[in-house]
């Protein structure tokens, strides 16, 4: 909302206050604004009069001119066509600021020029309120100007504008008239009666007719203006107008956007002779059409509303008017139209064919009352600059709460509420500066709210009045007085986000939308993917399945900027949606590709770093020897021969594994745990055993086996074997043979908890060790 | 007779000395020791000699012979202890090495900013006995609008035009979404106090909004809860976050679920309150929206507004974020450039 600080000064003094102290000041009552400032932003002004003007010796188009601006006569070089002796111009002095740069004195191909004559374009006006002339030529102002004086104010230009962004709740502050209140209100001062006196005469045409036949409207009012004369509007109008941001086009427009802006009721002028003598309003048919007043064919459906003569619509309601009965040059009888349209249906219809001044009104709510002032006020305005017979008929559909609300409240509700202790006849005055009107009835207020709040509707709403009209910062911040009581935090995943970085990996925070072609990769599961309805873009079209697509974007995004080396986790949520109902988990996904250890150390990432990853994990949750994995339904995304699935107490509960050469060139190591699965698993408690204080056996032993053996199966068989005095088991040493073989070598410790073990005990297992896992396996021992 | 011994003392020790000069190694002093002190050595024979000396000139002879095994056996010694020395100054100075090569590093991690923020944020309010609860993201439209008084067709949903997946189902403009669900959850409608921080998104993006961003709400449900105590709250908040010099302005505002609303702001940490770019000259940051929980949000979760107050605050977490660390670009949060996480892997002990 645009205010004008001339068109505000209508209706309250400000002359007292300063545009920014204006703005600051109603920011503090809740009114923020993006800008304010002078209309036009030039400074060193001033009107000259061209005593001379001749053809520069050496250019086709300059003008050597001699301005005279009162106190001296400027030399100017000017470029401008309608340059010429006897006319008055706006010149711009030595050090003047323009939009486009300062001006300075200097030589324009060897003549002094010590100013520029300028055009309205070059003052900074905004391109839309620019006529053809302004552009092209300077500007030639009429002779009654006076030489040596400010042509801003000469041209009604001087206005000064706040640019505020008010809350959707302050509706009514989308006006001048509410503006005026509000400043009031915060300076304590009077608002000026609006002026609607006009004559009428007595029409004998045949009665309007409205029909309504939607819920949608809730008030209605047409009444007839005969024999308009269309001309420009007066320049306080156009002025006031463009210092709105609203462009002037002929008085009639220029009146209903001129009231549209003093009191928040937007009305729409037909050209009567082209509408008829009737109106239907009524829901929109689907698929029906309508070629609105910018020329553009709107295809509506039955969640509008239009305005209809008997052949067809000639509305969008609230919106914008249609082209067939639009006010014309030759227009001379026109129907005002001054409604309430329902907010929400206004709303969604704007959000999907157009947002205009009306709309934005529409959609925040109207005052009732105000429909009719406005009503009055277009009247008044219309006979008065466009020499309107306004009739005396008008038709009226009625069916609004004009009353005003009365709340009751009490001075406890208002103090105990905002922690202050505002004495009674402060509050009492703080209502009477809103115009509330106050009864008071021992210590229950009953506040009266004028209609034209329709924000405020209950008690707190009156206490946010008196807190903003108070002074909201006034109040001591204090801390509140409660119970004693122990907070809480789910600490599984704080648990496990420190433990994951505690390994060295870097976290990191992805999207959960993504392009709709990758939820399904990186799982074999069956779900229906979860697509938005109205996505910004292809690529966040998806709520995601599995972290894992996401961390591959998130190598893709590292991998060209030749960011090659990556340890990373995310822990965030996955999406499904099965049988139509949806549901959400937790998940926790690691990437590991590149080097895990860099420079002269350097070791590259294999698949047990990650594996190193999930066991840490896993065993520092507390279930160690309770998960597996098992090369069982692999994704294609991953390399057949270097990926599991991980199980947990005979569950999935993840997967790992390297990505498929398909997918990418590089060795990039992937793992997701779903967290929901395991959060809540019982886990065992910490409990000290004692250890053996007796001294243990250690034995060495290496197997050749062939390739297809894994050191799982050779594991599980020396457990077998090795008995109750078997305390460990570590694989020490491995390497490839031949083609088929490989060596492992394994360190056992033998321990007893109860007696100093010796080898006619160790020696024995040891050797059954040996020969049961070369019989059983079919290898050999090495070195025996 | 003594004397033919004092002089052999003189030339045993002369011609060891010399042998000793020639010893460089351990074992070329096993030699040398055998030489005078073996069982054929030049000492020990001496010694064996003993027994043909008449007896009275035993006492002397003998002690002579005494010094002279005590002088031989004091110098192998010292040169012993010579060699011994010298090689572990060898071996050290073998074992010399360059401190100066990289070290073997065992990798560092890094929180994430975004979670470093909240973790802080949650144990603040912890601290003050606030639970920590987290909801869906994928929400109704019911608990993410309806129940916090933003009715179908209310004009703030077009401020946060939201991500349907249909007609019912959204993902959360608001974390605000969890207050209507935890006091829908409190069977008792006791008192609340909480906080949700979680993921919201919004249609929205540039350098400052994403369409995925962090939000947190916090809610405070008792008896006698004023705007002062929401301030008081605030103000605690924002020393423990962004300084203990911070201070709180409130602005009135509006959103649906309050009543009075605030927006409020904090004075600028960088420049504290004169004014420098980040604060655009104004010496104070916009930081968050809080007000009194509109009657309307309280009954609709089953809260007397007769009997119950509270108030409510919520804020945009990558926002903290990014004036906590001087992030300039909301995006920087969501790219995940390595060298953009790294940089977030100590803490922050003072």
């Amino acid at each position: 909302m645009k205010l004008s600080r001339k068109f505000l000064s209508d209706y309250v003094d400000i002359s007292d206050i300063d545009i920014k102290k204006l703005a600051d000041d109603m920011t503090s009552i809740g009114n923020e604004y993006a800008s304010c400032g002078k209309f036009v932003n030039a400074t060193g002004l001033i009107i000259g009069k061209v005593l001379s003007c001749e053809m520069h010796p050496d250019s086709d188009h300059l003008h050597l001119c001699k301005v005279d601006i009162g106190k001296e006569t400027l030399d100017i070089v000017c470029g401008a066509p309608n340059v010429r002796e006897g006319i008055k111009v706006i010149v711009a002095m030595d050090g003047a600021e323009l939009p486009g740069g300062t001006i300075k004195k200097g030589k324009i191909r060897g003549y002094d020029s010590c100013g520029m004559i300028c055009s309205i374009e070059e003052l900074g006006i905004e391109h839309k309120f620019l006529k053809e002339e302004d552009i092209k030529g300077i500007c030639e102002l009429p002779s009654d100007a006076i030489v040596g004086e400010d042509p801003l104010k000469y041209l009604n230009l001087d206005d000064e504008v706040i640019d505020f962004e008010l809350t959707s709740n302050r509706g009514d502050l989308l006006s001048i008239l509410g503006m005026a209140y509000e400043v009031g209100a915060l300076y304590n001062r009077k608002v000026n009666d609006i002026e609607t006196k006009y004559d009428t005469m007595i029409d004998k045409s045949e009665k309007f007719n409205v029909s309504v036949k939607t819920k949608r409207c809730s008030l209605f009012l047409a009444k007839k203006a005969f024999d308009v004369k269309i001309k420009e509007s007066p320049d306080f109008i156009k002025k006031r107008l463009m210092s709105s941001g609203i462009r002037p086009i002929n008085n009639v427009v220029d009146i209903s956007n001129y009231v549209m802006l003093e009191t928040g009721q937007p009305l729409h002028f037909y050209d009567l002779d082209r509408l008829g003598n009737e109106i239907i309003v009524r829901d929109a048919k689907n698929d029906e059409e309508l070629v609105t007043l910018d020329n553009i064919k709107r295809n509506l459906s039955s969640d509008d509303i239009v305005i209809a003569n008997k052949e067809h619509a000639v509305g969008l309601a609230g919106v914008m008017g249609g082209l067939d009965t639009e006010v014309l040059n030759d227009t001379k009888n026109i129907l005002i139209e001054s409604a309430i349209f329902d907010s929400v249906s206004i709303r969604l219809t704007s959000k999907k064919i157009l947002r205009s001044e009306a709309s934005n009104r529409f959609e925040k709510g109207l005052d009732p009352n105000r429909t009719y002032l406005a009503m009055d006020r277009a009247c008044y305005l219309l006979s008065k600059y466009a020499d309107a017979k306004i009739s005396n008929e008008i038709t009226v559909f009625d069916e609004s709460d004009k009353n005003d609300k009365v709340i009751s409240i009490s001075i406890n509700d208002i103090n105990g509420l905002l922690g202050l202790n505002i004495p009674d006849k402060e509050i009492i005055s703080i209502f009477n500066r809103l115009g509330f009107t106050v009864k008071n009835n021992k210590d229950i207020l009953e506040v009266t709210v004028p209609s034209r709040r329709i924000d405020i509707s209950i008690k707190e709403d009156l206490i946010e009045e008196v807190a903003r009209i108070y002074g909201i910062d006034k109040i001591e911040g204090v801390l509140p007085i409660l119970d004693t009581k122990k907070g809480s935090l789910n600490k599984f995943i704080r648990g496990i986000r420190n433990k994951m970085v505690n390994l060295g990996l870097n976290e990191t925070m992805s999207y959960t939308l993504i392009p709709n072609g990758e939820t399904h990769k990186f799982t074999n599961d069956s779900f229906d993917e979860i697509n938005l309805l109205d996505p910004m873009s292809d690529d966040h079209k998806s709520l995601r399945y599995s972290l894992l697509p996401s961390m591959m974007m998130i190598y893709d995004y590292n991998s060209k900027r030749n960011n090659k080396d990556l340890c990373i986790f995310e822990i965030g949520k996955n999406f499904k949606k099965v049988n139509d109902e949806y549901y959400e988990s937790n998940s926790l996904a690691v990437l590991m590709t590149g080097n895990y250890m860099d420079g002269l150390y350097k070791e590259k990432v294999d698949f047990y770093h990650i594996k190193g990853v999930m066991e840490e994990l896993l065993d520092y949750l507390g279930f160690n020897n309770r998960y597996s994995l098992v090369i069982d339904d692999i994704p294609q995304e991953f390399h057949p021969g270097s990926s599991a699935s991980i199980i947990l107490n005979g569950k999935k509960i993840g997967i790992i594994g390297k990505v498929h050469p398909n997918v990418s060139k590089d060795d990039i190591y992937l793992m997701e745990i779903y967290l929901d699965l395991i959060e809540n698993l019982g886990v065992g408690k910490i409990e000290y055993k004692e250890y053996s204080k007796y001294p243990s056996i250690s034995k060495d032993l290496a197997f050749i086996v062939n390739n297809d053996i894994t050191n799982d199966d050779i594991i599980k068989e020396i457990k077998k074997a090795g008995g109750k005095y078997l305390s460990k088991i570590e694989l020490f040493d491995l390497y490839k043979l031949d083609d088929n073989r490989k060596s492992l070598a394994y360190n056992l410790v033998f321990t007893d908890q109860n007696n100093t073990l010796t080898d006619e005990i160790v020696m024995p297992l040891f050797n059954k060790i040996i020969n049961d896992v070369t019989s059983k396996l079919k290898c050999e021992i090495r070195d025996k | 007779m003594e004397k033919d011994y004092e002089k052999r003392n003189i030339e045993i020790l002369d011609e060891l000395k010399k042998d000793l000069d020639g010893v460089k190694t351990s074992n070329d002093l096993v030699l040398v020791k055998a030489k005078y002190l073996g069982k054929e050595g030049i000492v020990t024979l001496l010694s064996k000699k003993m027994k043909d000396i008449e007896p009275e000139k035993r006492g002397s002879i003998g002690k002579i012979i005494n010094d002279i095994r005590t002088n031989v056996t004091t110098l192998i010694e010292e040169k012993d202890n010579y060699i011994k020395e010298e090689l572990l100054k060898k071996k050290l100075n073998d074992e010399k090495i360059d401190i100066t090569l990289p070290s073997k590093k065992l990798r560092r991690g890094s929180m994430h900013p975004f979670n470093r923020i909240t973790e802080e944020i949650e144990d603040l309010f912890v601290s003050m006995g606030y639970d920590v609860l987290s909801g869906p993201e994928l929400e109704t439209d019911e608990y993410c609008f309806q129940r916090l008084n933003i009715p179908l067709g209310h004009p703030v949903r077009d401020t946060q035009d939201s991500f349907y997946v249909d007609v019912d189902h959204l993902l959360r403009t608001q974390t605000s979404s969890v207050q209507a669900r935890c006091m829908e959850a409190n069977v008792e409608k006791s008192p609340i106090r909480m906080i949700c921080p979680g993921k919201t998104y919004r249609r929205d993006d540039d350098a400052t909004h994403s369409h995925q961003f962090g939000q947190f709400e916090g809610l405070v449900i008792d008896k006698d809860v004023t705007l002062a105590n929401l301030k008081g709250t605030l103000e605690v908040m924002a020393k423990t976050l962004l300084g203990e010099k911070t201070k709180v302005r409130f602005r009135p505002s509006f959103f649906p679920f309050t009543e009075p609303s605030v927006e409020v702001d904090v004075s600028c940490f960088k420049c504290g309150g004169k004014g420098c770019s980040l604060c655009k000259n104004t010496g104070w940051i916009e930081l968050l929206g809080a007000g009194m929980v509109h009657p309307n949000v309280l009954r609709s979760n089953g809260y007397d507004p007769e009997k119950y107050k509270g108030f409510a605050f919520g804020t945009g977490i990558d926002r903290l974020a990014m004036m906590k660390y001087n992030i300039p670009d909301i995006r920087l949060m969501y790219t995940n450039d390595i060298r953009f996480l790294k940089q977030f892997d100590r803490k922050e002990l003072k």
